[in-house]
């Protein structure tokens, strides 16, 4: 509706939805359904609604990417992830390399130098040893590129069927670095908004890697640590870097919307900043969905201050992988706990977390 | 995005937005529907409706084939997906619209074999690989993919493919849009008229809208500059006093429609004598079945289904919606009850569904200043 026509009536509506939406979810559903994993709104209500109330714990209500704990004035950060990616081998990747940096980005965008990881296998029986002497090798090569030791680990084996080839579950642990001053609620108004590099790729190449459709593009995970981008921030942006977050599942929309929560923020976009790779915008055009909802596997968010903003920005470009690096938006006032995108045509709307991701098993 | 393509050049929305606003008569009131719900989609995920003047009002109509599917239907899909032996396909927000108990996902997760596709060829394909299992397809939509669902029929047939069936929810616009035109509460003034539609059925079947009810038609493309082309245009014809069929999307849609495709929709389909839609009720001759020729892979034909019309939940206003009557937060859940992610209607679920576009995309008020 153009400007005038928004009536007091349906204002009012707009912000009863506003309450209802700012409450704390209920989860309420009868069972699990593939939504629960997809890292939208039915994952926002399991986390919020049953996880987070039952362990009371103030580093987990932060829902940050890792938790941090405290051990003698020490500060470590900790993170877990499970890996149940389909198909297990990609264009660009592996589960094995999703494993390894998938947890090396927690820690990461957490402000920690990723120091050790565990890892756990669950295996299916019947699984072809030559797939799993891939990914192990896929492991290791990984970690030695991110700098982090595999430490201890676990191994289960299931009946044929009740897993599909092998899960994986890794979790790491570093040291806050000095020099990381990071918060989800501490986003401010004015504070730019950063990615790290054209987004969209890793979910896009899965999607295609499953060869559901007859379309064939030249497109590859992005998978990779991030630490090098996240310390090269760590030093531009100095106190003036508030946030960082890794855009995996739910993608760049999913972060923004939880961090505008968050810190009860406005974030505004403006789409045509967003940087894009052209096959993926084809891909996705076709297949009907938006590349801000795609899962990334090497992109982080960022968010700092003004001043430090243009600096950053640069230092970021300078990491091998992140040249694309580019300024999306800038985080304002009202309404609180939105975000809104400026569409390349010149029109505003709302982007909203998605109700439930059709894309299962990308991670 | 880096991919602006010529039709979403924000330079020349602004170009036409301003022919628009010269065109408009200040002192008059414009209503348009938008048939189409991919319309729906495309005006608020650009952000159209902030380039029209505020004397120009944009009225979502039922063109959303997710939309018009009734709960009835919902719960014989979820009685053939529980039977024996069954893969039961549908596209993906197809699974998320409430039956009468539940949804095709929490089927589903209750155990049912339920799974997205993309198109009915997936579907096909998928029976081929499961020569031992019984494929279902959950057809729906609108002349525009109906001709797809017809071939992949013909395919079937031609390859002797025996355990793959249809379940046919397809719909014809023609007849809803009469039934609207004749309903008296909507004052309309004019129509965008369903691009993907008409590159099936063609311009002609829409001639009686300005013939029988003096209303312009202007068949539309999707992008944000062809909807704001179209808008023009249908101002363009009631300030001069005009009223036909014109068509915006001639780089897709050829007058007199796609021959083959009818042909090919004639041969697997016949219409059925009514059909339920949701919240419209029973519409005579608006719907499509398996014809005789292809019994043999006719869901309905094979499956016991409980086949019972289901009344729509008291609070849901979807049929008001559909008719473009109320505004999607005008129905009495909008935002509270009914969410994309626990929805009541149909309308919240599909993304071409009003409430679900408006939900997602339109929920802030445009006067309120972004600071
Ligand atoms: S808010 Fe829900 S129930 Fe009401 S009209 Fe929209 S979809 Fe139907």
């Amino acid at each position: 509706m153009s400007e005038g026509l928004v009536s007091g009536r349906e204002q009012r509506i707009l912000e009863i939805i506003e309450t209802t939406r700012s409450k704390r979810p209920r989860f309420k559903d009868s069972q699990v359904t593939m939504s629960h994993g997809a890292g939208g709104k039915a994952t926002q209500t399991l986390i919020e609604g049953l996880f987070a109330p039952a362990f009371a714990s103030e580093s987990l209500d932060q829902m940050g990417d890792a938790g941090v704990v405290e051990i003698e004035g020490l500060r470590l950060a900790l993170t877990t992830d499970s890996f149940v990616v389909k198909p297990i081998r990609f264009p660009g990747g592996s589960i094995g390399d999703l494993a390894v940096n998938g947890t090396v980005n927690d820690l990461a965008v957490a402000g920690a130098r990723p120091a050790a990881l565990s890892l756990s296998l669950i295996l299916e029986e019947g699984l072809d040893a030559e797939e799993l002497r891939a990914e192990v090798r896929a492991i290791a090569a990984a970690a030695e590129v991110a700098g982090v030791e595999v430490i201890t680990g676990d191994t289960k084996v299931v009946e044929r069927g009740h897993a599909d080839k092998m899960y994986i579950c890794t979790t790491g642990v570093g040291q806050i670095d000095p020099r990381a001053r990071l918060s989800t609620a501490a986003i401010e108004p004015g504070d730019k908004i950063i990615v790290s590099g054209s987004i969209g790729a890793h979910g896009t190449a899965i999607m295609l890697a499953r060869g559901e459709f007859e379309l064939d593009a030249d497109i590859e995970s992005d998978t990779c640590s991030l630490w090098p981008a996240a310390d090269a921030l760590l030093e531009a942006g100095g106190a003036g870097l508030r946030c960082m977050r890794d855009a995996t599942r739910g993608g760049v929309a999913t972060v923004l919307n939880e961090l505008a929560r968050a810190s009860q923020v406005t974030m505004v976009v403006r789409e045509a900043d967003v940087p894009v790779d052209a096959a993926v915008m084809g891909a996705s055009e076709l297949l009907g969905i938006d590349p801000m909802y795609v899962a990334n596997e090497g992109k982080l968010v960022a968010f700092v201050a003004p001043g430090q903003a243009d600096g950053a920005l640069a230092a970021l470009r300078s990491v091998p992988g992140c040249e694309e690096a580019a300024e999306i938006g800038e985080v304002k006032t009202e309404p609180p706990g939105m975000v809104l995108v400026e569409t390349a045509f010149g029109g505003r709307r709302v982007m909203d977390l998605l109700a439930g991701d059709p894309l299962p098993r990308i991670c | 995005m880096k991919f602006v393509d010529e039709f979403r050049d924000a330079e020349l929305g602004r170009v036409l937005a301003g022919e628009i606003l010269a065109a408009v008569d200040p002192e008059r009131h414009y209503k348009l529907m938008e048939v189409c719900g991919g319309h729906t989609h495309s005006i608020y995920k650009y952000g159209v409706d902030d380039l029209l003047p505020d004397n120009v009002e944009l009225v979502h109509g039922p063109g959303c084939p997710v939309c018009v599917i009734p709960m009835g239907r919902v719960d014989d899909g979820i009685a053939i997906a529980r039977a024996e032996n069954v893969i039961f396909t549908c596209f993906g927000d197809m699974m998320r619209v409430p039956g009468s108990e539940q949804s095709l996902l929490e089927a589903k997760a209750e155990g049912a074999d339920v799974r997205m596709v993309y198109s009915p060829l997936d579907a096909l394909r998928l029976a081929k690989a499961n020569p031992d299992r019984d494929v279902v397809f959950f057809a729906l939509g609108f002349e525009t993919t109906a001709p797809s669902t017809a071939l992949t029929m013909k395919r079937a047939k031609a390859e002797g493919v025996s355990n793959f069936f249809c379940m046919c929810n397809h719909v014809t616009i023609v007849p809803p849009l009469r039934a609207l035109l004749d309903s008296p509460d909507l004052r309309l003034d004019g129509f965008i008229g369903p691009g993907h539609v008409s590159t099936v059925v063609g311009a002609r079947p829409f001639e009686f809208i300005p013939a029988d009810y003096g209303k312009p038609v202007v068949i539309s493309g999707f992008e944000p500059l062809d909807i704001l082309q179209s808008a023009l245009m249908i101002i363009n014809q009631l300030e001069g006093e005009r009223c036909e069929v014109e068509n915006q999307y001639t780089r897709v849609v050829p007058y007199e429609g796609n021959l083959r495709a009818l042909e090919v929709m004639a041969e697997v389909f016949e219409l059925r004598p009514h059909f339920e839609w949701r919240g419209l009720g029973f519409i005579s001759q608006s719907a499509l079945r398996l014809s005789d020729a292809y019994a043999e892979f006719d869901a309905e034909r094979r499956y016991e289904t409980p086949g019972v019309r289901v009344a729509d939940p008291k609070a849901c206003q979807c049929g008001e919606v559909l008719k473009g009557v109320i505004k999607p937060w005008e129905c009495k859940v909008f935002g509270t009850a009914c969410t994309p992610e626990h929805a009541i209607g149909t309308c919240m679920v599909s993304p071409e569904g009003a409430c679900a576009a408006y939900y997602n995309y339109g929920r802030f008020a445009r006067d309120r200043e972004v600071v």
